[in-house]
């Protein structure tokens, strides 16, 4: 068995707020393989950023991180405790060096005053042994690849000047740009129309063949997941309530909140069904449910237990788990809902 | 539909000038190049369509948030008539208590400085609607809950929230000051499916109660085809397509269209093969092809599309395209892929 390139064990996160800690990541753990594309889906808020930007450091300061939590990255001189890392130096290897991260927020990503050039190039001098000359022409060659059309005049524009899309597409390019082991996509895709989010896709999926370099992938998007995931985990509130490949996943969903997540999407051949979302309220995080923390909008729960103790992840097949007292009922579609 | 016409848009251009580090006459980017279009009072109205091909230019422009290079906008809600391209300044600000834009970008668009209670209070105060503080509280309090924030999050900074939660909070704004036209630019792509669909019916029963004319931007069809009541179809600047919903989904007649249809991410992993990948170069919007602005990717493009541009032709009841070969094509259509 190969190591795991990035392997997160019992990741907590708190941040300390004027209301009190609040705790929005609760003991997860996964494992990201070389050339592998892990998809992470959930509901909003369920701390799906918080987690990608704990691998690489960039919580605020506010962040508290778990005592029993670790998070190491294995490379090929040796594994890194990213934890650990104290000095901002050190940290380099996981800000753009091996670990590259594209952003939910694409305007937040580049410096408004620097040409998009300009910030594309100064990340391969740091990171690469690129000339400058070679960093504006592998720059370009990125940029064009990502589908920007007159790659070498619109180098030297800047982020406002770009329509939503392209300041996304300019991202990616920058983030694959320096060939990193491990990629972090948080909604890389989201403001493409499909016709390019094909093309994007395409790209990476290149790169995880030509380079072996894995992915993190967050995405809203089940469609995406489908098409681009080996592997998927989905998050509610903190907690990891699933996981598995993407085929069981999809086709078996084993847990209540995953299977009203598939039930919420919206299909083009059925334009009549109703848009039927998870019913019930998202509870404040800085109340966070006894017991399973999906059980306050669960129409499986069972009064008395779902709602005292914690369910642990029930194996559904090799690498299929779900954290649910019927997520066997439910993968062989035998529950029945109470509510 | 058989209500009053709107908002009607005649022949609108918008032109950026792209100055910087050249000499002669600066290139310019019409990035809204001679759009006409009309949205019946109280109509979902859908624009979809290429990243950077001006969806959002067209939205800002009819909140005359961008100057208007070129053509009409006629605004008629029974109330009051305006032409938006040539508003005076006493109109201007009635106006914008009528018209509301929920922004594309939820993190460039909320203040950091501001409590999430200010960020939405804001329109009202500005605008002086509300009389007393506790008016405006009550206000704010009912919208935030019609948009599933908590109550307690309105003292918080939006530093604090998730994409998805700030994403509600620029509903609420937009929404707190009872406008009758709004435009909701990618105003769920960063949401899980499930307050997507919340969210959704929200606006759609928002849109009945209030008869608030909905202009809906979107990069998800399947979002567009189960809330819009008529679409348009954006190619690099232009119309390409208008239709009622079903008429467009059910019987796509403009390439591009039909691309974007194709290349929807399936829910099954195994069924990648049918999406139509469109290659060809993307060309610049600063120098848009000539004949057909679609032909360096159009599938089907023949010799006199690199020449003529098409023209608007009427093929079904309001349903319009512009492309040479429409009917050959429309004959040869398949059917629409399952979603
Ligand atoms: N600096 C911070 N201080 C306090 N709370 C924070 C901070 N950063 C994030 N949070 C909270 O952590 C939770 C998880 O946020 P996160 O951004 O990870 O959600 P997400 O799963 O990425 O959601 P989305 O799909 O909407 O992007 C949210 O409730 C958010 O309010
Ligand atoms: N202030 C500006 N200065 C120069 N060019 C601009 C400006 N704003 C937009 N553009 C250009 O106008 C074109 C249309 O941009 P717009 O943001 O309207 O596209 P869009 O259809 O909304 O794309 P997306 O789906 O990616 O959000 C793009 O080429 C963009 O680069
Ligand atoms: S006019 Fe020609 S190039 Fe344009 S879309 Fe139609 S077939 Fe394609
Ligand atoms: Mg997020
Ligand atoms: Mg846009």
């Amino acid at each position: 068995m190969t190591k795991p390139l990035m392997s997160v064990k019992d990741l907590t996160i708190q941040f300390r707020t004027d209301e009190g800690i609040i705790t929005t990541v609760n003991e997860i753990s996964f494992d990201i393989a070389p050339g592998e594309v892990l998809g992470l889906v959930g509901e909003s808020g369920s701390g799906k950023s918080v987690s990608a930007k704990a691998l690489m450091r960039l919580n605020a300061g506010n962040a508290i991180y778990g005592p029993k939590s670790s998070i190491v990255l294995n490379l090929d001189d040796g594994p890194v405790d990213v934890l650990a890392l104290r000095r901002e130096k050190d940290m380099q290897v996981v800000r753009g060096g091996a670990v590259s991260m594209i952003f939910q927020e694409p305007m937040a990503s580049f410096a408004p005053a620097i040409s998009i050039g300009d910030q594309m190039v100064e990340q391969l001098l740091v990171h690469t042994n690129m000339s400058k000359k070679e960093a504006r022409e592998h720059s370009i060659d990125m940029l064009a690849r990502v589908g920007i059309s007159e790659p070498s005049k619109r180098i030297d524009q800047y982020a406002f000047e770009f329509s939503g899309g392209m300041r996304q597409r300019a991202m990616i390019a920058m983030a694959l740009s320096t060939s990193p082991k491990l990629l972090i996509a948080d909604e890389p895709t989201t403001a493409l129309d499909v016709t390019i989010q094909a093309q994007v896709i395409d790209l990476m999926k290149e790169l995880v063949d030509e380079y072996g370099m894995g992915i993190l992938f967050i995405t809203h998007d089940l469609g995406v997941i489908a098409q681009t995931a080996d592997r998927v985990a989905v998050m509610y509130l903190g907690n990891v309530i699933e996981t598995g490949e993407v085929r069981d996943v999809i086709r078996h969903p084993s847990h209540p909140y995953t299977k009203g997540l598939l039930n919420a999407i919206p299909h083009l051949h059925d334009l009549d069904r109703p848009l039927t979302p998870v019913p019930g309220d998202i509870p404040s995080p800085l109340e966070r449910p006894t017991g399973c923390v999906f059980h306050t909008r669960c129409a499986y729960a069972i009064p008395g237990k779902c709602d005292r103790e914690i369910p642990s992840p029930n194996t559904m097949s090799p690498g299929h788990t779900s954290a649910c007292f019927v997520a066997k009922e439910i993968h062989n579609n035998e529950a029945e809902a109470v509510a | 539909m058989t209500s009053s016409t709107h908002i009607s848009v005649k022949d609108i251009g918008v032109h950026f000038t792209l100055g910087r580090r050249l000499i002669g006459k600066p290139p310019v980017l019409r990035a809204v190049d001679g759009v006409s279009l009309d949205i019946p009072k109280g109509c979902f109205f859908g624009l979809v369509g290429e990243s950077g091909s001006g969806k959002t230019t067209l939205g800002r422009a009819m909140l005359k948030a961008v100057p208007i290079t070129t053509g009409h906008i006629k605004y008629d809600d029974g109330d009051v008539q305006y032409d938006i391209a040539t508003i005076g300044k006493d109109e201007l600000k009635d106006y914008r208590s009528r018209a509301q834009l929920i922004f594309q970008d939820p993190y460039a668009a909320l203040s950091p400085r501001m409590t999430v209670r200010d960020i939405i209070a804001e329109p009202l105060e500005v605008m002086g609607i509300t009389k007393t503080r506790e008016e405006t509280d009550n206000r704010v309090r009912e919208i935030a809950a019609k948009c599933r924030l908590n109550l307690e999050h309105l003292r918080r900074f939006p530093h604090a929230f998730s994409g998805g939660q700030r994403q509600r909070i620029s509903i609420a704004r937009a929404l707190v000051c009872e406008p009758k036209f709004i435009v909701a630019d990618e105003s769920v792509a960063a949401l899980d499916v499930s307050i997507q669909a919340d969210i959704l019916n929200l606006l759609k029963q928002l849109q009945q109660d209030m008869d608030i004319t909905f202009l809906f931007i979107s990069h998800d069809l399947s979002v567009v085809a189960h809330t819009c009541d008529h679409v348009a179809v954006m190619y690099l600047g232009r119309l390409v397509e208008t239709a009622p919903t079903r008429s467009l989904f059910n019987a796509p007649r403009h390439p591009y269209t039909k691309a974007l249809l194709s290349a929807i991410p399936s829910l099954d992993p195994d069924d990648a093969g049918r999406a139509q990948r469109l290659s060809g170069e993307i060309p610049s919007p600063a120098n848009p092809p000539d004949g057909c602005r679609f032909h360096t990717r159009c599938p089907h493009a023949r010799e006199k599309c690199k020449i003529d541009v098409p023209k608007w032709r009427q093929m079904a009841d309001e349903h319009f395209v512009s492309c040479h070969y429409a009917e050959e094509l429309a004959e040869a259509s398949e059917p629409v892929p399952a979603g």
